[in-house]
């Protein structure tokens, strides 16, 4: 594909075509990333917004008082809680789903896909707003489904203990749709021929599954496992609109923590120190698993 | 397990997936006709008794609801009708048009996706706020015009334009801009489609960055007035249902009507990524 460079008249209207997305990428996005580093380190707030002659350089100050805040802490853990229990549920929900959808003997494939899809369309805050009422511990949906299994009466949330599984739950509603529709479009690449072979070889149909289908997956898993992990630490508007963060503070993530700390008491400086902290923690889970497929791949 | 057996057990649970999936939006529209108080009974009511627009009526009459719709409606059109040129002239020329610094700066691009865009949020309002876009359309629109993800898809799609097509152009003298007018945009006519009903659907659900820069009320959109009304209006549970699906049915609907276009742009997206 290599070719020969090309005109000048060619190069300059190159850069003249990316002009403009790089303009608005460098503008308002590339410089507030930095500058966010740069707040981290000041004690940025309410008084600099007036007047920027207030903002002292404070150092690690924000980070220091960070590491003392024990609301802190139980944002962290609560946004890990979230990542690392609702991640991989969202991704075995999403594979199950596609494999159901995707399944030889399924009829109307196209209408279940469909279906199965539709949460990931609607608007995050509106279902937030009805899940609330399905939740209800007296009137809620939820509740009632569970009594007719026998099961008791929760408290979804207002309970600290079910209050993040309540949301994780739903979360896992909203999206599981969008991985589906991923790990359909991997399942569909595996080559015919491989099942085909092994189930000559006798196989079983898990044997298959285990051998044939998930190496295939490989780089799905990859996909899904980056994206999906980079969504759930950004967690905001479930929490926000169904709990405030709370009860006893038990679905504070970071996200809502920085929202709560820059845009309601306008610590900007402290905010800006959790938002790298978020980035740090995203880049590292990044490589992470960028790392664990590459060892499980050779 | 015979043949028929297994297919049995498996439309079982593909019917019980799709009734888990619609469930919540289901009970959303239902309860939203109900009387009010109706649908904070036990056992809890499925269908209302006697179906009433009393809450479309409220929301739209003395809630205002039509207003919000309506930034939302501006936001979201303007914001994907600006996306889509930004990102068809910068996809295109990363994919076709040879420019040194090319694969570094798409390189670098790349890289920034792993970057949550709540980092760039606390300076991108203080930038707004210098600038006066705080309170404005053009400060909600702003992040959403030139989404790296976008250019990305472009990018993917332009690829295959044949670069004899374009030098057969050039040689009959067509300028660079002429070339993307009539030969690329038709070709990538399928992406940009695709690219519209992400930018739509997402400019529409949008709710962090709304919140942000919009705190005048005039100017909510329709998940932050939603989110608002939520705090209020917490006990008239009928209310907030209907306002529930003033908010989502019109993302439901266009992606209904275009589903084909949303659903592939996905799947092609990830095979190709």
């Amino acid at each position: 594909m290599n070719r020969a460079p090309g005109s000048q008249a060619e190069g300059r209207a190159g850069w003249w075509f990316v002009a403009p997305a790089l303009t608005l990428i460098g503008v308002f996005y590339g410089i507030p990333v930095l500058a966010a580093f740069l707040l981290s380190f000041t004690d940025f707030d309410l008084y600099a917004i007036g007047n920027l002659d207030t903002v002292r350089f404070t150092g690690l100050g924000n980070y220091a008082a960070l590491l003392h805040n024990p609301v802190f802490w139980t944002a962290l853990r609560n946004t890990l809680y979230f990542a690392l229990v609702g991640g991989p549920l969202s991704v075995l929900v999403s594979l199950s789903a596609a494999l159901l959808v995707n399944a030889r003997l399924a009829r109307a494939k196209g209408v279940f896909r469909t279906i199965y899809f539709t949460p990931v369309v609607t608007t995050l805050v509106a279902v937030a707003v009805v899940w609330r009422y399905l939740y209800h511990p007296s009137y809620g949906l939820l509740n009632y489904g569970l009594g007719q299994l026998g099961i008791g009466r929760i408290d979804w949330l207002g309970d600290p203990r079910w209050s993040m599984p309540a949301i994780i739950v739903m979360a896992v509603w909203k999206n599981f749709g969008y991985n589906m529709l991923i790990f359909v479009a991997g399942l569909q690449n595996v080559p015919a021929e491989l099942h085909e072979a092994a189930a000559l070889d006798g196989a079983s149909a898990w044997q298959r599954f285990r051998h044939v289908t998930v190496p295939a997956l490989a780089p799905t898993f990859l996909l899904v496992g980056v994206l999906t992990t980079i969504g759930n630490f950004q967690l905001f508007s479930e929490p926000y609109v169904m709990t405030q963060g709370g009860p006893l503070r038990s679905t504070t993530t970071m996200v809502l923590l920085l929202y709560e700390e820059g845009f309601r008491w306008w610590r900007m400086g402290v905010a800006a120190a959790i938002s790298v902290v978020l980035f740090l923690i995203v880049l590292a889970g990044t490589a992470l698993q960028i790392r664990l497929q590459r060892r499980a791949a050779s | 397990m015979s043949r028929g057996l297994k297919s049995l057990l498996l439309h079982v649970a593909l019917v019980a997936g799709a009734v888990l999936a619609l469930i919540p939006m289901g009970w959303m529209v239902s309860a939203s006709f109900m009387a009010p108080g109706e649908a904070n009974t036990f056992p809890p009511r499925i269908l209302p008794a006697h179906p009433t627009l009393v809450h479309y009526q409220t929301l739209f009459g003395r809630l205002d609801l039509g207003r919000y719709a309506l930034n939302s409606l501006i936001v979201a059109v303007a914001g994907t009708a600006s996306c889509l040129l930004v990102t068809s002239l910068a996809g295109y020329a990363f994919a076709k048009l040879r420019f040194p610094g090319r694969d570094g700066t798409f390189r670098l691009l790349l890289g920034a996706l792993v970057i949550p865009a709540q980092v760039s949020m606390l300076p991108l309002f203080l930038l707004m706020r210098e600038l006066g876009l705080v309170n404005t359309y053009l400060g909600a629109i702003i992040p959403a015009m030139a989404p790296i993800f976008g250019i990305f898809m472009v990018r993917q799609f332009a690829g295959s334009i044949p670069d004899d097509l374009l030098d057969a152009a050039r040689l009959d003298g067509a300028s660079e801009w002429r070339i993307y007018r009539s030969i690329v945009l038709p070709v990538i006519a399928p992406v940009l489609v695709t690219l519209a009903i992400f930018t739509l659907l997402a400019t529409w659900n949008d709710f962090m960055w709304p919140l942000i820069v919009l705190s005048d009320e005039a100017k909510w959109t329709l998940p932050v007035a939603l989110a608002s009304l939520s705090g209020e209006h917490a006990q008239d549970t009928e209310l907030m249902m209907a306002g529930s699906v003033v908010t989502t049915l019109p993302v439901l609907a266009v992606f209904l009507v275009l589903q084909r276009f949303y659903i592939q742009g996905i799947m092609a997206g990830s095979v190709k990524g």
